[in-house]
């Protein structure tokens, strides 16, 4: 790792200055910042890190309904909290690596990593979540703009993430076993207003909503709806762990196990 | 350098770190307390967890100054007061849960994690919470039976034997 400071602020405010600072970077959990820094991927001068910020913390149901889960809080936390609120994603987040790294790593710091592989993107667009940071709200679909690429402006940081709750969801996904990512995974979240399909670890372009699937399970909430439908291969990752057209042919399988086990 | 101070197995310390110290280097180089390994170094392995604030954390994916204030619990604190073996670390013994041992104490660390939160995991939840730690001896069948074996449950007969 190259050198550099570490500032722990205690309020928002004393971070979004912290981060004003040239080459300052916002560390999460750190559990993609810190192996990122070892390989050298990464020279900031100073990480402002975001543990110590309470009101960055946490679960809870608004007035409105929608489950806020603050940008710092961890895989763990999620895991817990959100069962009675939202077990489709407190499930998702009990499956993100393991015990350790879900002691650590933070919703927030997933997202602003948009890695193609990883796996609250998926959450995040299928559930259509407003995305809050200490500037403005973003929405699920404005959000990601490609593997490792969001709409993000330097030093902005996710303060909370706002879920509408659907009737039913399911997030599955095919594990690469090595490290637990997901080398395809679908989030199916049915609403009254329509199903939301996302899939996460296919894609050169990242996470991305299969609408034709979408289409069709909010005109029959069923396994068979989907029967006949594929997504094309031409844009899928293809590398040593599976072909392109392996990649396309599981996000239908994994769609399919996903509406069915939907509840 | 910045000055970070702590609890380590159960003693205050502090010391002046860098702001990349890893807290496995603050424990290993300047705490001298070698017994927490570092296995691979890139968050998979495991061999290198402690506890911080009572929660399994992969020491060499944190740093040391995140740690400021915290309570921190490392293989060397488990031991019974008169230096025997406790529980946890009886069992690997007595079910051979161990060859080289350089992933023990990372599996010690986890075990004991997994038994504060669920005093008697399944054999399938004990292989589930065990996903970040890897062992290249044991083939993990014994790790189970160990964890099985200090949580006071029968020893299943083991689904992939
Ligand atoms: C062994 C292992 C297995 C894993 N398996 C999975 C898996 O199965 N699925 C999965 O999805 N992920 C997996 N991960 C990644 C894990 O979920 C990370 O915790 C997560 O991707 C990053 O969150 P973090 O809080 O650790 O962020 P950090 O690593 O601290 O930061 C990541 C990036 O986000 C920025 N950032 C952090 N917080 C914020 C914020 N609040 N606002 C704005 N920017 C911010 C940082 O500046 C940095 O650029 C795994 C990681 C490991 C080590
Ligand atoms: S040394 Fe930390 S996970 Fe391997
Ligand atoms: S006993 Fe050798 S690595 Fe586990």
């Amino acid at each position: 790792m190259y050198a550099f400071d570490i500032e722990r602020p205690t309020s928002l405010t004393d971070a979004v200055t912290a981060l004003g600072r040239e080459e300052a970077q916002a560390l999460g959990g750190g559990q993609t910042l810190i192996p990122a820094l070892k390989q050298r991927l990464a020279a900031p001068s100073v990480l402002v890190s975001l543990a110590g910020i309470a009101e960055m913390k946490g679960i809870c149901m608004n007035d409105a309904g929608l489950l806020c889960i603050g940008g710092g809080t961890t895989h763990g936390t999620v895991a817990k909290g959100a069962v009675a609120h939202y077990p489709g994603l407190a499930d998702l987040a009990a499956h993100i690596g393991d015990p350790a790294v879900r002691n650590r790593g933070t919703i927030g710091g997933s997202l602003a990593n948009n890695d193609p592989s990883a796996c609250y993107p998926a959450a995040a667009l299928a559930s259509g979540v407003t995305i809050v940071t200490n500037t403005r709200s973003i929405a699920a679909d404005d959000f990601f703009e490609g593997m490792f690429t969001t709409a993000l402006e330097e030093g902005e940081i996710i303060t909370e993430v706002k879920f509408p709750i659907p009737e039913a969801s399911c997030y599955i996904k095919f594990e690469q076993p090595a490290s637990r990512f997901a080398l395809v995974g679908v989030f199916v979240a049915k609403f009254a207003e329509g199903v939301r399909v996302a899939v996460t670890g296919a894609s050169n372009n990242g996470v991305f909503r299969w609408t034709a699937a979408e289409t069709a399970l909010s005109a029959n909430f069923s396994v068979g709806a989907l029967d006949g439908l594929s997504v094309p291969a031409q844009d899928m990752i293809a590398d040593l762990h599976g072909t392109a057209a392996y990649r396309a042919h599981l996000v239908a399988v994994m769609a399919k196990r996903a509406v069915a086990a939907a509840k | 350098m910045t000055k970070v101070a702590m609890t380590v197995n159960g003693k205050s310390v502090s010391r002046e770190v860098e702001g990349r110290t890893l807290l496995v280097q603050f424990l290993r180089d300047d705490l001298r307390l070698t017994g927490t390994h570092v296995g691979c170094d890139t968050s998979q392995c495991g061999a290198c967890v402690v506890h911080v604030n009572g929660e399994a954390v992969k020491s060499c994916t944190m740093f040391a100054a995140e740690a400021e204030g915290a309570s921190v619990t490392t293989i060397e604190a488990m031991a019974n007061e008169d230096g025997s073996l406790n529980t946890v670390q009886q069992a690997f013994q007595d079910y051979h849960g161990l060859q080289c041992g350089f992933c023990t104490p990372g599996m010690v660390m986890s075990a004991t994690a997994l038994l504060k939160d669920n005093p008697k995991p399944t054999e399938q939840e004990i292989r589930e919470y065990l996903e970040g730690n890897i062992c290249r001896c044991t083939g993990y069948h014994n790790i189970i039976k160990a964890i099985m074996a200090a949580s006071g449950q029968e020893i299943p007969a083991i689904a992939a034997e």
